[in-house]
Order: structure tokens, then sequence, then C-alpha cells
């Protein structure tokens, strides 16, 4: 009993670890030994000049309950949810009437959509940068015309950074709602008018609830990167710090490498605890 | 009889998809209370004409009227008309009581109303129990079962059903099919049923519309149409016929002969063609007979090819010179020649049908060329 195990797992052995290996080897080099490098980090002291005194202290935790540190986070929280809010309902619209094209425009639309995405995203903002800035595009037209006489402030708010989350995002909020929206049975839908509903009474009956799916995963593909993106406040940003910023400053400029590495595990918490959200409402029942 | 409400009335409806004509100017009288099956082989636009009468396809051009109202604009949720459809078509988001209970809760009746409601149709459809089940826990028979308690209980003037026994398996199809009739005579609601299978047209119907390529090609009882097909489709797709092309000639004014192309029948009681006019003649299988020696007015000689055994009968195919088959239905017990043998064929005039070779078929030819 105890050999043929030994003689089966031998078998199996080199197959299954030249194909899982590669893999495996790579997660264990690119995402396990980081993270654990950061859970470590997170709980050392800090040193003054470079890296980390290798002491174990909770210290950086505590100091995660400055209120500045809170508030920073709090902003950040509420500006992730705007983002998905916004995203969410300007994608909808736009992911309905992609579903009810036909495949080759439908084809079409959505390479259109994924097309800014084979552009650095800073680059894009930069474009932006470059029409809403006080010297920018829109504000020369319109100081040109004379409908205003001193450049309107729109860049380097935190409208402009709402605005750019909103733009950098968008598409992981299309995409999800569109695969959600295109696998409804139509039949449904002609069930739904047959059995009493209009047109706007069967979108909050069936259709609506049968898209909840795309809805989910479109927020939370948005939420979890807009909590952690420093780069698009970096650009079109006024001062305010979000989290994403924090980290990178506490590991940059501040020196304060384990209080960095705190707010990163802080973060990650955020996204599994999104994540786990999010699978317990899919299995809750089979909507898919 | 002839005072029988009619409650969906069909007049001259045509629809165009495209340039493609489905359906070619139907006019139908469904009556109140009535079985109405519309019976065809795929694309003959049985489906199409169910549809537009649920509101889901505008009719190009006619009028389609529901308990005398013109229907021309109304959208489906507008119409007094339920559907149950081929592939049931659940919410697959509720379960069996929000399912049931859709169309009503649409109505704002009240609460009670509503639950009273929903589960007398869940005993009307032997589902008692079933409230909380989502579709997806459920066989194609008991999803076909909500499907259809969730459109009886709105209590429609008429329900429409899309092949809703299609996706079942024989034996459930059998079953569905008696409980159907006796829910429809129960409840004396008009059913408009399509279906492509000839054998659940005959057993559920009161009257069955044949249809193919967009017209309707007989109307009648399913006795009517199985004795008295009045066209060459009718008698091949409703069961089974021998079908012989021949020619008249006209002996007097009520007799003719048929020319084939191998044989000839003589002295058939016929007044209605003319000389040298191309005609069907069909004849079911089960009303063949044959004999090894002539038969006075049948001139037709053939051999035995082979024979089938079919459980409660065999079925004898016999061979004409010009090779063409022709079946016959023979009894077990019966001590049957050997194949090989030259049998002549005959049956009761009476029971076989005269068709005139349809020159309509001719003008559609014309009529899709023109339109293509």
């Amino acid at each position: 009993m105890n050999t043929r195990r030994q003689k089966r797992y031998q078998k199996n052995t080199i197959p299954i670890l030249s194909m899982v290996g590669p893999t495996g080897l790579w997660l264990l080099l690119f995402l396990a030994f980081p993270m654990v490098y950061v859970l470590a980090i997170s709980v050392m002291t800090k040193s003054y000049y470079h890296g980390v005194e290798w002491v174990f202290s909770l210290e950086s935790y505590k100091s995660l309950f400055q209120s500045r540190y809170l508030k920073i986070t709090w902003d950040s929280l509420v500006l992730a949810l705007k983002t998905s809010i916004i995203c969410l309902v300007a994608a909808y619209p736009f992911a309905y009437i992609l579903s009810k094209m036909r495949p080759a425009v439908k084809g079409f639309c959505l390479l259109l959509v994924m097309l800014p995405f084979w552009i650095n995203g800073l680059i894009r903002l930069d474009g932006w940068a470059n029409i809403i800035r006080d010297s920018g595009i829109i504000n020369t037209f319109l100081l040109h015309i004379g409908i205003i006489s001193k450049p309107l402030r729109m860049f380097k708010t935190d409208g402009a950074v709402l605005f750019g989350m909103v733009y950098t995002f968008l598409p992981f909020m299309i995409l999800p709602l569109q695969t959600s929206i295109s696998k409804i049975d139509p039949s449904l839908i002609e069930a739904s008018r047959d059995l009493g509903c209009n047109k706007f009474r069967t979108f909050v009956r069936v259709i609506l609830p049968l898209s909840a799916p795309g809805i989910f995963s479109g927020i939370i593909q948005v939420f979890i990167p807009s909590l952690g993106a420093f780069y698009i406040s970096d650009i079109m940003g006024s001062n305010r710090l979000l989290l994403g910023n924090l980290i990178k400053n506490l590991f940059m400029s501040e020196k304060n490498w384990p209080a960095g590495a705190a707010l990163s595990v802080l973060l990650i918490a955020f996204t599994l605890a999104a994540l786990k959200l999010y699978s317990k409402i899919g299995s809750m029942d089979d909507l898919a | 009889m002839e005072e029988k409400k009619v409650m969906i009335q069909l007049k001259n409806v045509v629809k165009f998809f495209g340039r493609h004509k489905v359906v070619k100017s139907i006019n139908l009288d469904i009556y109140e209370g009535e079985f109405l099956t519309l019976l065809g082989p795929s694309g003959c636009g049985k489906t199409t004409t169910l549809r537009m009468i649920a509101g889901f396809e505008e009719a190009t051009e006619g009028e389609i009227y529901l308990d005398d109202v013109n229907m021309e604009g109304k959208p489906p949720y507008a119409r007094d008309v339920n559907t149950v459809f081929q592939n049931y078509a659940l919410f697959p988001h509720m379960n069996v009581y929000d399912n049931i209970a859709f169309g009503l809760v649409e109505k704002k009746l009240p609460r009670a109303e509503i639950r009273e409601k929903v589960l007398n149709a869940l005993e009307m459809v032997q589902l008692e129990g079933f409230e909380k089940r989502k579709p997806s826990q459920m066989s194609g028979g008991q999803k076909q079962r909500v499907a259809i308690a969730r459109a009886l209980v709105n209590n429609p003037k008429v329900l429409l059903l899309d092949e809703p026994l299609g996706a079942l398996d024989l034996k459930l199809r059998k079953q569905m099919q008696s409980e159907l009739k006796h829910l429809q005579q129960k409840l004396g609601i008009t059913f408009l049923y399509v279906t492509h299978d000839q054998e659940e047209a005959l057993t559920m119907s009161d009257r069955i519309a044949i249809m193919n390529q967009g017209r309707i090609e007989q109307l009648g009882t399913a006795q009517d149409i199985y004795e008295h097909p009045v066209s060459k489709f009718v008698a091949d797709f409703i069961g089974e016929s021998n079908i012989l092309e021949g020619y008249v000639t006209k002996t007097d004014d009520a007799t003719i002969s048929v020319r084939f192309e191998f044989g000839q029948l003589d002295g058939i009681a016929a007044s209605e063609f003319v000389d040298e006019e191309m005609i069907y003649v069909s004849v079911r299988p089960e009303h063949v007979k044959y004999s090894q020696k002539p038969v006075k007015d049948f001139h037709l000689q053939g051999i035995i090819k082979e024979y089938i055994y079919a459980g409660s009968s065999i079925r004898m195919i016999a061979e004409l010179p010009n090779s063409q088959e022709i079946i016959l239905l023979c009894h077990p017990q019966d001590t049957l020649p050997a194949t090989g043998t030259d049998i002549y064929l005959y049956w009761n005039p009476d029971k076989a049908v005269l068709l005139h070779t349809n020159e309509d078929k001719l003008y559609d030819l014309i009529e899709d060329a023109v339109l293509k």
C-alpha cells in the first residue's frame, strides 16, 4: 500500500512539477516573497537612514492610528467609492447599448474601449493635463473667444483627480457589465414584456437583477485599483494625499519603511475583504 | 356550433423579414375555448405567426384582432395573451413562487390575492411545495409546468404555446401532452399551439392549421386532415401516404381513368378533373391491399421487395416497375408471400384521395424569384 502510493507519487512528480513548476516559481518569487517581505518590514523598527532595523516592533501599526493617516485613508476610500459609482452610472448605458449591437460592430466598439490601454497611462494623463491646465487648450480657447477673463481652475483640483480616476478605470467597468448583460437570454426579456412589464419595468425587474454579477465585478475591478493608484493624483491633483501617495512618500521621502509597509498591508487587507465580499455575493445565488 | 365566438382573427396577415416574405397572407379565425395547432415544418412561418399575435413581431400587412380589438401597435404587455416559451424562459434570479407571481405583481394585486392565485396555479400543475425552488434546481418537465402556471395564472384570453414540449424526452412529452389537453378542457381557455410534431398536433388539437411556406395549406380537425388532405404536402406531412403521379383521361362526365408511368386506374368516380390534367393519387398504407390475381379497374403490378417488422404490424414494401415504392400495412398473423413475388395492388376507391397538382406552388416560386 505504502510502496504503491510512493510509486504513484514518483511517477507523477516530474510531469506535475514540469507543468506547475515554472508558474509556481514565478508566483513564489514575484508574489509570495514580496508579500512576505512587506509583511516582515511592517513589524520591524524604523531606521533613520535607510531601510529598517531588524528589531521586532508594532510601532508602525500604532502609527497608523494617527489622525493624519486616518484622514488620508478615509479620503481614499471615499474617492474610490465615488470613482466606482460614477464609472457604474457612466458605463451601464454604454455597456447596455454594446450588448445589443451586432457582433461585428460590438467587437469594433470593444476594441475602441481597449485601445487606450496600449498607450501608457501616464502619457494619457499628461495629455489630459495639457487639455485642462490653466494655459491648456480649453482655457486658451475660452479666453480667446472671450467667454472668460481669467483661466478656469480645472487642473490640480480634486475634481481633476476624480476625472482622471474615472477616465482611467472606466473600461474595467464596461467590460464585465457588457459580458453580463450580453449573457441575458432575450426570451427572458420577452417573457417579462409578455407578463405585463413595459420597457422600464423590464429593466428594473429583469435586466438589472440579472446584470448584478457584472455590476459587482465591475465595482470591485474599479474600486481596488483606484484605492491604491498614486500617479493619477500626482499628476492631476492638488497637494491632497491619497493612500497610494502616502505609501510612496513613506518609502521614498520620509524613509519610514515600516509605516509604509503597514499601510500596504492595510491596503491588501481592504482588497481581500472586497474580494471576499464579492465571492460571497456571487455564491449567494446562481445568477450567472 | 355556428354561434362560437371568434377570439383571434387574422386578416391577410403578411410578414417580411428584410426582403424575405415569411408569412404570406394568412386568414384564420380561432374560436373561444378552442385548442388550435399551427403545424408545419421549420421555417413555415408558424412561430412568426404566434409571435405576431403575442406582439413580439409587428405584422407587415394585415390585421390581428383579439376579442374584436385590433392589436396593431399594441406592445406585448398591453395584450391579453400569455406565452409559454420553448426554452421555458423562467427568471433565473427568482424562485418558483416569484416567477409565477411575476405578472400578478405587475398588476399590483393585493398580496393575499397573489398568494392564493400562485398556490392554486402550483396545485393546477401539480407542483405543490415547490415555491422556494430556483429554476436551476428543477428538471425540464418541472420547469415547463412552472412556465405554464406562470402564463395561466394571469387568466389570459388566449394562451400561446411555442413548441413547449420540444425539449422534453418522448415519455415525458406524451404525459405532458395529455396533461395540457386536460388542463385546456378544464379551464376552457383558448390555446394556440405551435409544433412541428404531427403526432402531437393530432392527439391534442380541436383543429389543426397545416402551414407550409408561409401559408395555411389546410385547416380542419385531425380526422379531416388525415382522411381528406387537400394537397400533396399535407398528405405527405401528416402520417404516411403513397403518392402516385398520373394523367387524367375522362371516360364520361362522372368517371375518369388515371394513367401512370406503369399502370392505370379505371372507373374512378370524379368530375372535377379535366382531360390530360396531371394529378396525384394518395393512399394511406393501411388502405392498400394486394392480390396475386389481377383486380378489376386496378392495373398496378409490382413485386414484393421487402418486409419491415414493426411490432404490431408488418410493413410490406412493394416496388413498381419504375422503382417507386408502395408501402402496405399487413397483420403479423397473416401468411405473407415471399419477397420477389408478383402482386397486384388495389384499394377501396373511397379511401384514395385525388389531388390537383398545386399551381399555387408555381406562383410562389415566381413571387419568390421576383422578390429576390
